[in-house]
């Protein structure tokens, strides 16, 4: 194994489709118009000595070393800024160049530390390999001089001078060793598009400063990292590569957080890691990654993660560490004993949508064979199962069309119930990029959040009350039909005609007009027409939504309902347009195509269809139960009323994601077996009397598969701490339960999937090897996968219009419970918080606060930072209030990264009426001031403290 | 919300309130096909004994798909 070394071209690659062709030092290139001198030259095997340039950001041209000479030309233009065009005759290395390269570098050398030896760059400094490159032998000024880097000169303090920055956790800025060649400025604007960063001053004088000269943890910085990538010297450097050294190897793998799916280099020493760099040929993330990806995997190594398995007659006692076999047999014990007593269906299980693939499907296959039932479900139940429902419904398929390139075709885009920018971000960064080349954008969110005002970016917010989605998407609807901009030819060709008939009568009714529904949603009608006119005649538009939409009773409404406006204007089965769920964790959409929905096998095929079923029968051996199982909420209900006794749980932290806590807490203190399969013990772990240890996504071989449908692999780079992968953990357990599964390699589980799922037929590890990724249906007709759907019709075959009638959720306000509260998260943590909270990603979140208008706080007597207490028909819970008109009047808004918050106590189990994916998004609430946290915080508080010991060791023998 | 019959009650009424706008004719296969596809057999046949007691709380087009998926 070596370091993956990435070309760095110098500049970006050009799309342009013409050709153009040159002459580079005596050899003929040929490359798309556009493109830099230096990029083709590198493409002919040249590099010209560079600074900075680098091609993850346009061309500057301001370190003078790129030099070149054109015959025909005078001077010697930079060719990092000079296009390739016809004819041109290059020579990149002549006396004149290289006296004039020496020179430059001179300077710089001149006003730069000469540790070479002890810099944390030393060996991947480019300013080093640029020295040697251009034969730097001595640098004729002194030291003397004015100079950025020593503190003092000549006795005085140097103004010049300034110390490094260590405010960030992740990495420092070393403004002594700063070239000034404004690279990380360019990766903060065009890559990450925050704008952080600023070169103050001029000349001599000229600094990088995070703002207006603040630290870097107190500007703008979302702690991307893409600056730190894109600095060629030591000034900007990962912490742990300071504190660890160069790295000596490194494996692309992918990121475990969230559903973009970023493709890593896992830099390593040995088997720690180093560092996390992005991959430039990630088709997700295309070089870029966010703070979690990049830096936040401190977690894997933390130390409360437990490494031996552990058991418990009674949730009241210690937990005893035991032996990999004490576990299984007792589990499986307790297993066998409860489906003896109470029946066959009395057990179950939830898959994990952070585990790869292969582990969800042999979950799901543990279950279905070897529990004999089919009470599996997943956490996608509680965030993106409406999608399956709706899209399916509609077109055919449970995915998102199109891939995140799309995005660079898109002209109008509308993001509902997401913030890509918290949730998302790397998406949310190309998004960006695509609205400052002068995109349009159409927010529908009732907060006001990060995507509807960051710099350079302004959108049309439709800021709607909680709940009321469908009235929404239903008036844009009724102004597309009313107005006549249904694109009708693409109706008549792709879609059933007479439904489409009903649907557009429908939506044209009166009472779904902007203007009747504005009592209801709160909506400018005047907004949402010019938004449904954009949409709808603006050139491609293509609709991103997240949890906001599905989260709520009527989410499958709402996704149907966003597949009906998408095929009303024809925006469906081309690059640029389509419909895209944002989805939450990194394998939620991998854990619903592996079959972890109670009533589907893997590929999203009725578990009561004969001849499907009979596949998986013969290929697992084994009789399998044609009836539909329980879902996670249907469990719960079960288990309270004494049906359901058992629970195997892998990689969730159900207590603490799923609605109206009080009830889970019910549900599983009723259980008589949960076994929770996990890294940390979670919340869940304090209701469960077996603990099997988990690894991480750096231990274990497997593959996710991304929003886009994009499946990736994950690659193994250090032992398991806990001894085993969890896919091997699943076997064993199998194996006492008396289900025997062989496989000695993930490869060889994706391989039993490709022969029984058609959409997957044609993936395996030697062609994810060979291409990087797939994006599924990948099959004999698609042997290199799908990166956009439904392209000349529908999978089902005509779009299927379906009416979508508003109906209010009945969790409504009154005069107990008079505000809204909804729900979301943050950037730099991660779903509940498990992993993020044990990184030093808390300095950006220490702890869940309650969003609130100034209006609504002033009436309450509440100021900004004081305790308050939340209070819902469910239950209440205490947090930290922060005053802001980002929400409206009458709505609250928190998140739910902390467990100490409890936000689920507040939730209610009122759910979506076709998946029964909880509402999250909407909870009548009433709010007043407080001292500290409730009764029930602080008694969960003593139960989870009682719950989470571990008895000493017994002296060994 | 937590007790099984008037839950029950409430999420096969709120199934029903989906298809309702799609008429009577369409509405009752659907539902029963969603209730059939959807529901274990436990919840299915709470659900039917409470039909068998009269089936208070059900809207008319639920009752009927029930009563149909019944004797399916
Ligand atoms: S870490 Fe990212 S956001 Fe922060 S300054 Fe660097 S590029 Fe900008
Ligand atoms: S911090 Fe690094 S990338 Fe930024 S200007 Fe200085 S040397 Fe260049
Ligand atoms: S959390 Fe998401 S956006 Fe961030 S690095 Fe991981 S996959 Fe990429
Ligand atoms: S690399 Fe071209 S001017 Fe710096």
């Amino acid at each position: 194994m070596s370091l993956i070394q990435e070309i760095d071209f110098g500049t970006p690659r050009s799309k342009s489709e013409a050709m153009v062709t040159l002459t580079i030092d005596g050899q003929s290139v040929t490359v798309p118009e556009g493109t830099s001198i230096m990029r083709a030259a590198m493409k002919a095997g040249t590099q010209i000595p560079k600074l900075c340039a680098t091609d993850m950001v346009d061309a500057f041209g301001s370190c003078r070393l790129c030099l070149i000479e054109i015959e025909g030309r005078a001077g010697t233009p930079a060719s990092c800024t000079t296009p390739a065009m016809n004819g041109l005759v290059v020579h990149t290395q002549s006396e004149r160049l290289k006296k004039l390269r020496k020179g430059v570098m001179e300077l710089y050398i001149s006003d730069h530390p000469l540790d070479c030896l002890t810099c944390a760059a030393n060996g991947d400094c480019e300013l080093q390999d640029m020295a040697g490159a251009v034969g730097l032998r001595d640098v004729r000024y002194g030291y003397e001089g004015e100079n950025h880097v020593f503190a003092k000169s000549g006795g005085a303090p140097n103004a010049a001078w300034m110390p490094k920055d260590e405010s960030n956790p992740y990495f420092t800025y070393d403004p002594s060793k700063c070239i000034v060649c404004s690279r990380c400025v360019r990766a903060c604007e065009e890559v990450q598009g925050t704008f952080a960063l600023t070169i103050s001053g001029r000349g001599f004088d000229s600094r990088v400063s995070p703002g207006m000269s603040e630290s870097f943890l107190g500007s703008e910085c979302v702690s991307c990292g893409a600056c730190v990538q894109a600095c060629p010297t030591a000034t900007l450097t990962e912490k742990s590569v300071i504190e660890i050294g160069q790295p000596e190897h490194s494996v692309v793998t992918t990121c475990a957080y969230c559903g973009v799916g970023c493709a890593f280099k896992a830099e390593m020493r040995g088997e720690e890691v180093v560092r996390m760099v992005p991959y430039k040929d990630g088709k997700a993330n295309r070089g870029h990654s966010c703070v979690k990806g990049r830096f936040a995997w401190g977690y894997t190594t933390h130390k409360e993660r437990i490494l031996k398995p552990m058991i418990r007659e009674r949730i009241e006692d210690p937990w005893r560490e035991v032996s990999w076999d004490e576990a299984f047999n007792f589990a499986a014990a307790k297993f066998k004993g409860i489906q003896a007593k109470y029946g066959r269906d009395a057990v179950g299980g939830i898959t994990s949508s952070r585990c790869t693939n292969e582990e969800t499907y042999l979950v799901q296959k543990l279950i279905r064979g070897g529990f004999g039932n089919n009470n599996v479900d997943t956490c996608a139940r509680v965030c993106h199962s409406p999608t399956g429902y709706g899209l399916s419904q509609t077109f055919g398929t449970s995915a998102g069309t199109q891939d995140f390139d799309s995005v660079e075709d898109t002209d109008v885009v509308m993001v509902i119930g997401a913030n890509p920018a918290s949730a998302h971000p790397v998406f949310a960064s190309r998004l960006k990029k695509r609205l400052r080349q002068g995109a349009k954008l159409i927010v529908v969110d009732p907060r006001r959040t990060e995507m509807v005002e960051s710099p350079h970016v302004k959108a049309l917010h439709l800021p709607l009350m909680p709940g009321t989605n469908v009235a929404v998407l239903t008036a844009l609807a009724h102004v597309i039909v009313t107005e006549g901009l249904v694109d009708e030819a693409f109706v008549r060709e792709r879609c059933d005609w007479s439904e489409f008939e009903d649907w557009a009568a429908f939506a044209a009714l009166p009472q779904n007009s902007p203007e009747a529904t504005a009592i209801m949603t709160g909506v400018n009608p005047k907004d949402l027409r010019e938004a449904a006119r954009l949409f709808a005649i603006g050139g491609n538009g293509a609709i991103y939504y997240g949890l906001g939409v599905t989260e709520h009773s009527q989410g499958s409404t709402t996704v149907i309902a966003i597949a009906n406006l998408a095929m009303a204007t024809g925006n469906i089965g081309r690059p640029g347009v389509g419909v895209n769920p944002l989805r939450g964790q990194n394998n939620v959409q991998g854990s619903c195509d592996m079959g972890s929905f109670p009533h589907e096998l893997p590929g999203y095929r009725h578990i009561a269809g004969d001849t499907v079923r009979e596949q998986f029968e013969a290929m697992w051996n084994v009789k399998l139960n044609p009836e539909p199982g329980l879902r996670i909420p249907n469990m719960f209900d079960a288990a309270i009323e004494g049906t359901f006794m058992g629970l195997y749980v892998q990689g969730e932290d159900i207590l603490q994601s799923d609605p109206n806590t009080k009830h889970v807490v019910a549900a599983l203190s009723a259980m008589e077996c949960v076994i929770v399969h996990d890294l940390f013990l979670n919340e869940t772990a304090n209701y469960a009397h077996v603990f099997l240890p988990g690894s991480t996504f750096l231990e274990k071989d497997g593959t996710f598969t991304n929003a886009e449908r994009r499946i990736q692999r994950v690659r193994k780079v250090m032992t398991p701490l806990n001894g085993y992968a969890d896919w091997e953990v699943t076997i064993m357990l199998g194996k006492a339960l008396g289900f025997d599964m062989k496989y000695n390699h993930p490869s060889e589980i994706m391989d039993e999937i490709a022969a029984l799922t058609p959409t997957f037929a044609g993936v395996s590890y030697a062609k994810l090897d060979e291409l990087g990724s797939v994006q599924w249906p990948c099959n004999e007709k698609a042997p290199e996968g799908t990166p956009v759907m439904h392209i000349g019709g529908f999978v089902r075959g005509k779009g299927k219009f379906i009416i979508t009638e508003y109906v209010a959720t009945d969790e409504r306000t009154g005069p107990r419970y008079p505000l809204l509260l909804t729900t979301g998260r943050i950037l730099s943590q991660y779903n509940v918080g498990a992993q993020t909270r044990r990184t030093g990603n808390v300095v950006w979140h220490a702890e869940d606060r309650l969003e609130i208008h100034p209006h609504d706080a002033e009436q309450r007597g509440v100021r900004d930072g004081d305790w308050v207490r939340l209070a819902s028909r469910a239950g209440e819970t205490t947090l930290r209030a922060l005053i802001t008109d980002r929400v409206a009047p009458g709505v609250v808004y928190t998140t739910f990264h902390h467990p100490d918050t409890q936000a689920n106590v507040i939730t209610t189990d009122f759910s979506d009426w076709a998946t029964n994916c909880p509402e999250y998004k909407v909870t009548a609430v009433q709010i007043s001031p407080s001292n500290g946290p409730s009764e029930w915080q602080k008694s969960y508080e003593e139960q989870a403290r009682h719950s989470r010991r571990i008895a000493p060791a017994e002296a060994a023998e | 919300m937590s007790s099984s019959p008037e839950k029950l009650v409430y999420m096969a009424n709120q199934i029903g309130k989906f298809f309702q706008s799609q008429g009577h004719d369409k509405a009752v296969p659907g539902i029963a096909e969603h209730i059939k596809k959807f529901w274990d057999p436990r919840m299915r046949k709470q659900i039917f004994a409470h039909l068998d007691t009269g089936g208070a709380g059900l809207d008319p087009n639920v009752l009927e798909a029930l009563t149909t998926l019944k004797k399916a």
